[in-house]
């Protein structure tokens, strides 16, 4: 397999109303910003890969229109997910594996501000049977995390501990949403939004997109002097019925950590995509963290949640700590869909 | 099979979600304009081509456009289509003509509809200007221009 690494990635700021911008005024500053940064030009990049969901605000074909904000005269190659652009990343990978990319340029946006997030997530599920019922996305987590207390394996009290951890992290990301320093008890003594989810156990809504360069090995090493170099990535899915599942494990975020060699080395930090905090807990235990290993550094999602954007984020933030020197080693985890049904994990290395 | 019922063959499962359009800065400055009555869009520093509507970038170069651009009602067709089908929602009844129309000044088409002219005399290089609605009833919309229609003596 070619070597593949993150040589730049930049987070634009998470907002819970990012104002009139539309989705090409969204991405430019971060994809300008990125290709300053590394100093890659429109020319230099052979595949573009974008990920985005027109339903958050309401517009049709507005990941088209996002291209907007790209230099697209020569013709470029591009594609795009309708997924979390963690995805996306994964298919820009695959152009490199395959020998069909050097260089390519990977960007997530997500405005969830126009539309009524709770219910447009509501149409990721099954049509026929779910759909109707219109169950919105923090009833089904809530759901999730009272089996997860019913299980034992977490306390309210521990859903609290995450929180004020996620708060305290976000101090030190500037483009964090929610940040602080509450305390356990002061969480605890929130009322229930969406029993037992009290408001802080969810994550924001929020507008913002992200870029990211990614290279093949040549590549990379000219365009950076230390490379996070992506050792190994790998998604799974489970199946989109809940009551088909045990929603207090995560079987698909424990394969994919299995296949991307999370236990093959020291690891020095962890960002786990939990946009509700009892779902860090579950992650925790199925990728096999030892307890003194940093999680969320960033804050995580619960310090921001650009929809589409986020789990790309969590990989994005542990490039930039290798990027930086700051971390030789660290693990990614994107998630997508209902209660955790799809998941991503990348380990990257300098 | 002995189940003498008839087959399920649809469900009406209504959707409805609200949202608060968002046009974008540069699209918004279109639309106070052409309240206006007059038709702005948005010149490209790098390559100088105009957009009508604008979308705040220019998708040659990749860069924010900023200055802003008065350009003329009228234009020529570019390429059109002679819509027969109905499509659902659209208050426009068939035979009608949709058409990319270049305006003068400008460097991309957008596209409105033709009338004021038999289908068959219509042809891609035709001038056409604008014909508006009446001031009374201009909004922020595109739909100010009631269609265009070719220009006389052109």
């Amino acid at each position: 397999m070619r070597e593949a690494a993150i040589v730049g990635y930049v987070q634009g700021p998470q907002r819970r109303y990012a104002g009139a911008a539309n989705e090409s005024e969204l991405i430019m500053p971060v994809v300008g910003e990125v290709m300053r940064q590394t100093g890659v030009t429109m020319q230099d990049i052979d595949f573009t890969c974008s990920g985005s969901c027109d339903y958050l605000q309401g517009a049709a074909f507005a990941f088209v229109e996002g291209l907007s904000a790209l230099a697209t005269v020569p013709p470029i190659k591009e594609s795009h997910v309708e997924m979390d652009a963690a995805w996306a990343l994964y298919e820009a990978l695959l152009k490199i594996w395959t020998g069909d990319a050097d260089v390519c340029l990977v960007y997530g946006f997500g405005k969830s501000s126009p539309g009524e997030l709770r219910s447009v997530l509501t149409l990721q599920l099954d049509p026929y049977y779910h759909v109707p019922l219109w169950p919105d996305s923090v009833s089904m987590a809530a759901l999730q995390a009272r089996a997860l207390l019913d299980s034992g394996a977490a306390s309210e009290r521990d859903l609290a501990e995450v929180v004020a951890r996620s708060r305290v992290n976000a101090l030190a990301n500037p483009n964090a949403q929610l940040k602080g320093r509450p305390t356990v008890e002061q969480l605890l003594a929130e009322p229930a939004f969406v029993s037992p989810l009290r408001r802080h156990d969810c994550a924001p809504i929020t507008d913002g997109a992200s870029a990211m360069i990614v290279a093949s090995g040549d590549a990379a090493r000219r365009l950076c002097a230390r490379p996070a170099w992506i050792r190994g990535i790998d998604h799974r899915m489970e199946t989109g019925i809940l009551g088909a599942r045990d929603l207090t494990r995560s079987p698909s975020a424990r394969l994919a950590a299995e296949r991307a060699g999370v236990a093959r080395g020291r690891v020095d930090l962890v960002e786990l995509h939990a946009p509700f905090s009892h779902q860090e807990i579950i992650l925790r235990r199925e990728l096999g963290l030892a307890n003194e290993v940093p999680v969320n550094l960033s804050g995580g999602a619960l310090a921001a949640n650009a929809m589409m954007v986020a789990g790309f984020d969590r990989i994005g933030y542990v490039a930039g700590c290798i990027l930086e020197g700051k971390a030789d080693r660290g693990v990614a985890h994107a998630t997508s869909g209902h209660c955790l049904q799809q998941n991503l994990v990348a380990v990257l290395e300098a | 099979m002995s189940d003498a019922r008839e087959p399920v063959t649809g469900i009406e499962v209504p959707i409805n979600l609200k949202y608060e359009f968002t046009a974008g800065a540069a699209l918004a400055r279109f639309l106070s304009s052409i309240r206006e009555g007059r038709i702005v869009g948005q010149r490209c520093p790098g390559c100088s081509s105009v957009y009508v509507p604008p979308r705040g970038s220019c998708s040659r170069c990749g860069i924010a456009t900023e200055e802003e651009v008065e350009v003329s009602d009228r234009g020529v067709i570019e390429s059109f289509t002679i819509v027969h089908i109905p499509l659902p929602g659209n208050p426009v009844k068939p035979p009608f003509i949709a058409a990319n129309i270049l305006l003068d000044g400008t460097d991309m088409a957008c596209l409105h509809l033709v009338s004021e002219v038999p289908t068959e005399r219509v042809v891609v290089g035709m001038r056409v200007q604008a014909v508006w609605k009446p001031r009374e009833e201009w909004g922020y919309t595109f739909e100010n221009i009631a269609w265009f229609k070719p220009v006389e003596g052109a």
